[in-house]
């Protein structure tokens, strides 16, 4: 990155991993984070106003599809590595879900050489736990990992074979990164498309029963404690899965786990107008189970907010609710949605930036989410107050599949730094590369 | 009021739902003329798009749009835009640029007609989407048992059969509650639907007791298919346990009459007998069906101002 001296000037620096809060400036020097106080040597730097914004440590997304290789048209490494430092994320980890699949060194060189040319944000490529993804061959994961992987998943499909998912657990141990699931039990979830109960009913649509999820996190808590290996669970959406995931921490099991932000805000009732842009794996749930990921994510059970960001095409989307593709993009409505857990005071803003920064660093073992003096400079600076009207349209994602287009929003990513550099400003757009 | 487009009985008012029957009994009045036709659409096109094969809803329809003049146009392509290289949306606009004044949606999967009625100028008109509702069979189950028992209020409606899969069930179930009717249903555990209840009725899996005190008794088609997904175990079992017959019909009240949507498994959900004699009314609900089509056409087609495209 470019050697720029930037002193964001008069903002609210709120740094979880040093527990601060306080209103400061942060001066940038040499892509590190070079002294935060006041009346700072400012000399020929250039000035970010940030009064009235928070300044943050640059927002990881555990869980992003850019779609590159093989699905350029919903979205590639410069599209989504845009959308990505629009939403305030200076970092996103790639599912492996791609065209070929990421299950070879050399399609995870080829995304991270693509990220290095076209994106702004930091990429973090997870490799796939079984080749193909088809649930029966483990990956060299050790070569996936020494290649740049930073976790490994199937994600888009479950491991459905327990023998597979035992061994994967134990294998993971060589590779020393978390295996990261997408708990749905096919058998269990058949044709299900919307969350099962009054809403599939009343919509007769199938339904995609809680207990798809619950039994999996069940099973993979129990082969991930006999495997001592690190379960990261994926877009966790029920109560049941929440409850389990809290008792298998207090007894000591290496399990972290992420919530999106549309299970967090959004109930299955959100479907009834069949609206394709509200059809998710897992899908929306009751306002019981968005209770219970808020309260999950409120006392620490559940680690990060991860966006699931899955950009699929119009003409896929525009189709009977059976057959469209699941999936919602994330990245530039993450703030402002996941906001409204700060303004109902579940959350402080401390703590909502931990779940956006500072642990999912921790979950992946990659810097950032501090903002110590000396360390990488991915800020992220936030105006929670700003006021806009999101329309996918002018977003930077090629897709537009979003339950929130249209809709008024209340706070913003209004600039973002990556390795010391200004990648987006809110008024200029996305400046680099 | 009624809205643009009759989507379901879910989106109607008690007030809806009688003026529709009330003008359904002066339809009925033209099906029994020696001339059985009136100009009421004359002038006006109404197309039959059924991209789910159904030939007695559609030569209902058809018949009912010929009745009022109207020129009725049979349009069925290949059942999914999987299969098929145009989108369902593309197929519906394609006929909506030739300027229908209805359009009489079915598909397999639920929300379709909801999805075509958002992007189509001409009023849509379900007949049938997946287990979601099917308006017009409850509207003409309505009238039949209008005609039958002379009122709703304090009637009780058991409705057996494959409730989770069933478009006839939902549209029921919130036609006779909201007429005041009481309505319950009666399955085995794997075919109620979760949730069901939260819409208004009763569910019951002991069908001795959903019968006790029944006013109507409406059987669904139980369909083969369903073995397949483990919903029950043999065609002989659901015979016994839930296929109604003058003898399990002994639980319901004396007056009881049976219904059912068609096309009928004789001797599996409903006896040979009672699919063709009282108190069985099949045949009267499948004459009924035109006149509350006609009547559903002139409510919805006839009107001359059309959204703005």
């Amino acid at each position: 990155m470019t050697q720029q001296r930037i002193l964001i000037r008069g903002g609210r620096v709120l740094d979880p991993a040093a527990q601060r809060d306080e209103i400061a400036d942060v001066l940038v020097e040499n892509g590190r984070i070079a002294a935060i106080g006041t009346a700072l040597d400012a000399a020929g730097a250039e000035i970010l106003e940030a009064a009235g914004c928070w300044v943050a440590p640059g927002f990881i997304d555990l869980h992003v599809h850019l779609r590159e290789p093989g699905q350029e048209y919903k979205e590639d490494i410069a599209s989504g590595g845009r959308a990505a430092v629009a939403g305030g994320f200076t970092a996103v980890v790639c599912m492996a879900n791609t065209h070929p699949v990421n299950d070879d060194p050399s399609v995870t060189e080829y995304i991270l050489d693509r990220a290095r040319q076209e994106s702004p944000a930091r990429v973090y490529p997870v490799g796939a736990a079984t080749r193909g993804l088809a649930g029966e061959v483990m990956t060299e994961m050790v070569a996936l990992v020494d290649a740049g992987c930073v976790a490994l998943s199937d994600d888009g499909k479950t491991i459905m074979d327990s023998g597979v998912m035992r061994r994967v657990f134990e294998y993971s141990q060589l590779a020393r990164v978390p295996i990261i699931t997408h708990a749905e039990d096919r058998t269990l979830v058949r044709e299900g498309v919307v969350n099962e109960g009054p809403v599939s009913t009343r919509l007769g649509l199938p339904g995609n029963p809680c207990v798809a999820e619950v039994v999996h996190v069940a099973r993979d808590i129990t082969l991930a404690e006999l495997a001592g290996a690190h379960l990261h669970v994926g877009h966790v959406s029920t109560a049941g899965a929440v409850d389990l995931i809290r008792a298998a921490r207090e007894r000591g099991v290496h399990v972290t786990a992420e919530v999106t932000p549309h299970h967090l805000v959004l109930t299955d009732e959100a479907t009834l107008g069949y609206d394709t842009n509200t059809k998710m794996a897992p899908p929306l749930r009751s306002a019981r189970d968005v209770a219970a990921c808020r309260a999950g994510l409120a006392d620490g059970t559940l680690d990060a907010i991860a966006t699931d960001h899955a950009p699929h095409a119009v003409h896929e989307k525009d189709v009977e609710f059976t057959a469209a593709p699941p999936g919602v993009l994330g990245l530039e409505t993450a703030v402002p949605v996941t906001l409204e857990l700060v303004r109902c005071e579940e959350l402080t803003p401390l703590e909502w930036i931990r779940r956006l920064s500072t642990n999912p660093a921790r979950i992946i073992g990659r810097p950032g989410g501090s903002l110590e003096v000396g360390a990488v400079a991915d800020v992220a600076i936030v105006d929670p107050e700003r006021r806009w009207v999101y329309d996918p349209a002018k977003g930077f994602s090629k897709s537009r599949n979003s339950p929130w287009a249209g809709q008024e929003m209340i706070g913003r990513a209004v600039a973002t730094l990556v390795g010391g550099a200004l990648v987006y400003d809110v008024e200029r757009g996305v400046l680099l590369p | 009021m009624m809205g643009r487009d009759l989507l379901g009985i879910e989106d109607l008012e008690r007030a809806d739902l009688e003026r529709i029957l009330e003008t359904a009994e002066r339809m009925q009045e033209v099906g029994r003329r020696d001339v059985k036709k009136v100009p009421t659409l004359r002038g006006r096109t109404l197309v039959n798009l059924f991209f789910e094969s159904s030939t007695r809803t559609r030569t209902s329809f058809e018949i009912a749009g010929k009745r009022l003049s109207a020129d009725v146009v049979n349009f069925s392509p290949s059942s999914s835009s999987l299969t098929k290289a145009e989108s369902i949306l593309d197929t519906a606009m394609t006929l909506d640029a030739m300027d229908p004044d209805a359009v009489i949606v079915r598909h397999k999967v639920a929300g379709v007609p909801k999805r075509i009625a958002d992007a189509l100028a001409a009023p849509v008109i379900n007949a049938g989407d997946g287990a979601h509702e099917h308006p017009t069979q409850a509207l003409l189950d309505c009238f039949t048992v209008k005609q039958e028992k002379g009122r709703f209020d304090g009637l009780t409606v058991t409705i057996i059969g494959d409730i989770t899969h069933s478009r006839v069930a939902r549209s029921n179930l919130y036609a006779f509650s909201k007429l005041g009717a009481e309505v319950r249903l009666a399955a085995p555990p794997t075919m109620l639907p979760a949730g069901v209840e939260a819409l208004g009725a009763k569910a019951y899996t002991s069908l001795r007791e959903a019968l006790e005190g029944a006013d109507v008794v409406m059987v669904l088609r139980i369909q083969q298919e369903r073995l397949d997904g483990c919903f029950f175990p043999s065609i002989r079992e659901y015979a016994s346990t839930f296929g109604i017959d003058r003898r399990k019909l002994r639980f319901a009240k004396d007056d009881a009459i049976v219904m059912h949507p068609g096309p009928v498994n004789r001797g599996v959900e409903i006896s040979h007998d009672l699919a063709d004699q009282r108190p069985g009314v099949i045949l009267d609900q499948v004459r009924n069906g035109v006149a509350v089509r006609m009547a559903v056409l002139y409510l919805f087609a006839g009107r001359s101002a059309k959204r703005e495209g």
